[in-house]
């Protein structure tokens, strides 16, 4: 047992360990009070993450965990779970056990109990169980399981959370008797033998007998940490016939512990005959995925006037009160045409972004996601991945950089990197603030449509990607398919708020970081030059610089140095294209029909030909071409390659530049 | 016959698993063993299909369901919502 001395509190660590989608990290916000992001569906929690929390006079560290099936090393959460379960750190786990579907979580808690670790079972969604009229012998069920103690919580409505600690703290002390699950003689006398040998080869291990299994297994993280020559014994793997014993004590178990094996079908069935109705699944999920952008457009827009008051109050009120205290002009310059411009004009997009993020949440909450992993997987398995590929994919719709995380829950290498190349082209909603600009200015009548068909464009584009990479490789398609559909259940509050809140935070630190900094210096190069200080920002270096873009951009319609300022400085990240804007023509709210109208103005001066089509190819360009700096850098992490990330970033500019002059080419034919 | 060839609404027993052992590990974790029955809840013509064992769902490409051997149960008892004919 792990305790500090030096300060008059006890201290243990305790993980909390289970399958995907049982409610760990909603249990570990509940128990930490922390804020971390849930969701139903499998793969949401990719690291390990540390919180405190404190019962009586015990601090408790707690460490939640990748959702597993499986004490196995075969998915990277599989391995950071298990590293956690062995972590000699650790004092106690809390195995969270969704209580409605015992019969597959148990069997991950049979492979704990062999651990030999102080154990405590945590029955989440035991309202589902009594909804089912379901009964659960709560005597019967620890005696069959060594004894542990065995804890019936809500976690999402924090009930039986203190009893939990306590018998966390209770039970530490205690220690754990030993649980032997009876296998029969010939696999008995195997695992003795071999658990014989590992204690003579390494006194010092707690756990033998549960390495001994696992060698029986032919456990390759086993065999390579401890290697013992075994062969005599484990003459063949035994995992099949340990996997079979451990089921036939679990149904022996469930035989006699649960009562009232529900009739009723269950509403999650109702529901699925039109979710992932074999015809009409496609169909109904783009209408849910239309519904979503049109109340981010609409409703969004609708919210948009208070910020706009808002932005245009501090922007007079700034630009009054600077003047008053006699500032210099060069910083009044900067705080009201660069930093409130740059910074501000991105906060007035707050209410789409709000609307989609709700829209998520709900979604991601309800059990659909894992839906739409099996409702895609025809379209998917075509261009060669798995339809669980897919859910990266959507999650693109909120924030790249998890989307490329959520990658991880993909089975091999070369389906991660294919996802993690076609899910930039999903728009994030960083994205969001250029088509709703662009639209509104240049497409008044459509501006909706305009700006959810770079949504459909998108994904059409990374369908084809993948097609195509897919062709070369001359790879099969792929129909791999495995995931697990959870019950659908009615979106849960105080989640949707942490997750909305979330991203929302993120928004608002980004416009207080990147796009802080961005503003700052778009403005410097922007209004100095060779020359100092420059009254025409055509002579500054931020032209120069644009200058030697115009003739890569000219072909696309897209001929102007402002253009290639903004979409260089939309590298640091896409609202920046918005900021960069804002801050050349010193408007100081571009979300604003005045400030539209004065973009739209600036635009005319300087290229009087510029009109829907050109702004239609600038926001595919700004779709396509390089995500920002934070996806990058997420890219390079997960695939753990430079040559990877660099190709790919010189891809994705070749097919912006690729498409969006192709667009304009053609276009041009039908416009003018 | 396979896992593929399966009727919507028909339980079935597991006669063994012929897919790579990554996945067929896997499988067995989620509690798909020889002897398993298992309720096909929901198919498209051809691809996934979406199973129901020990009480929860999957779903399954058609890469795995192609390798998973099945035979009917005799009698073709009709499922009854959990894991019915367990015993």
């Amino acid at each position: 047992m792990n305790r500090t001395k030096d300060t008059e509190k006890k201290h243990i660590r305790v993980a909390c360990i289970g399958n995907p989608n049982c409610g760990k990290t909603t249990l570990f916000n509940a128990l930490t009070g922390s804020r971390l992001k849930v969701a139903n569906w499998p793969g949401v929690t990719v690291e390990r993450v540390e919180g405190e929390t404190s019962y009586e006079d015990t601090r408790i560290t707690i460490v939640d965990t990748p959702g597993i099936y499986s004490l196995t090393c075969y998915t990277i959460e599989e391995k950071v779970t298990r590293l956690c379960a062995m972590d000699d750190e650790i004092d106690a786990i809390i195995n969270v056990v969704d209580a409605s579907s015992l019969e597959r979580n148990l069997y991950l808690t049979l492979q704990l109990l062999e651990l030999g670790k102080p154990i405590v079972l945590a029955l989440n969604m035991m309202d589902v169980v009594e909804e089912r009229g379901m009964e659960i012998d709560m005597h019967r069920l620890p005696e069959m399981l060594g004894d542990i103690p065995v804890v019936p919580v809500s976690a999402a409505r924090r009930t039986g959370l203190d009893i939990l600690l306590h018998a966390v703290i209770h039970h530490c002390e205690e220690g754990m008797e030993d649980f032997i699950l009876d296998y029969p003689e010939e696999i008995e006398e195997k695992i003795q033998a071999l658990e014989a040998m590992m204690q003579e080869s390494y006194p010092d291990h707690s756990s033998a007998r549960w390495h001994a299994i696992k060698l029986l297994e032919d456990d390759e993280e086993v065999k390579k940490e401890h290697p013992m020559s075994v062969v005599h014994v484990a003459d063949k793997s035994y995992e099949k016939e340990i996997i079979q014993c451990k089921y036939a004590y679990i149904e022996k178990v469930i035989k006699e512990i649960l009562f009232n094996k529900s009739k009723k079908a269950a509403s999650t069935d109702r529901i699925d005959w039109l979710l992932t109705h074999p015809v009409w699944g496609i169909p109904v999920f783009l209408l849910i995925m239309c519904f979503v952008f049109f109340l981010t457009f609409t409703v969004g827009d609708a919210l948009k006037g208070v910020f706009e008051t808002g932005l245009d109050a501090l922007s007079g009120g700034a630009t009054a009160a600077l003047r008053g205290i006699g500032v210099a002009g060069w910083l009044e310059s900067l705080l009201v045409e660069g930093i409130i411009a740059g910074v501000g004009g991105i906060l007035t997009f707050i209410p789409n972004i709000f609307i989609l993020f709700l829209a998520l949440a709900v979604l991601e909450d309800s059990g659909y996601m894992a839906r739409v992993a099996y409702v895609m997987d025809s379209v998917m398995g075509k261009v060669g991945l798995s339809g669980k590929a897919f859910l990266p994919m959507i999650l693109g719709f909120g924030c790249t950089v998890p989307a490329i995380m959520a990658a991880r829950a993909l089975e091999t290498e070369h389906d991660r990197r294919k996802t993690m190349l076609v899910t930039p082209f999903m728009s994030c909603s960083a994205r969001l603030p250029v088509y709703v600009l662009f639209s509104d200015m240049f497409f008044p009548d459509c501006a909706a449509a305009a700006a959810f068909s770079m949504y459909v464009v998108g994904m059409i584009i990374a369908i084809l990607a993948a097609l195509v990479i897919n062709r070369l490789e001359k790879g099969k398609s792929n129909d791999s398919l495995l995931i697990e559909l959870p019950e659908y259940k009615r979106p849960n509050g105080r989640t949707i708020r942490i997750y909305v809140w979330n991203k929302l935070k993120d928004y608002l630190t980004k416009a207080g970081t990147t796009i802080f900094i961005a503003s700052i210096v778009i403005w410097f190069v922007l209004n100095f030059g060779f020359s100092g200080m420059v009254a025409d920002p055509a002579e500054s270096f931020g032209a120069g610089l644009g200058r030697l873009l115009v003739p890569l951009l000219a072909p696309a319609g897209l001929g102007m140095w402002q253009i290639g300022v903004a979409l260089l400085s939309g590298i640091s990240a896409k609202e920046v294209v918005v900021s960069s804007f804002a801050v050349l023509f010193g408007v100081a709210n571009a979300n604003s029909d005045a400030g539209m109208r004065a973009i739209v103005d600036n635009i005319h001066q300087f290229n009087p030909a510029f009109g829907p089509l050109n702004a239609y190819c600038l926001m595919l360009f700004c779709l396509l071409y390089v995500p920002c700096v934070a996806t990058v850098a997420t890219i390079k992490k997960e695939s753990g390659s430079w040559s990877f990330t660099v190709k790919m970033m010189v891809f994705q500019i070749v097919l912006a530049w690729a498409v969006s002059t192709a667009v304009f080419q053609v276009g041009s034919l039908f416009v003018r | 016959m396979t896992l593929y060839e399966a009727q919507k609404g028909c339980s079935y027993c597991i006669d063994g698993l012929y897919v790579e052992p990554a996945i067929t590990r896997r499988l067995q974790a989620l509690g798909l063993n020889d002897g398993t029955i298992v309720n096909v809840l929901n198919r498209k013509n051809k691809g996934a299909l979406i199973i129901q064992v020990r009480g929860t769902r999957l779903a399954l490409g058609r890469h795995i369901s192609s390798r998973i051997e099945i035979r009917c149960l005799d009698g073709m008892e009709k499922f009854d919502g959990q894991e019915a004919a367990q015993s």
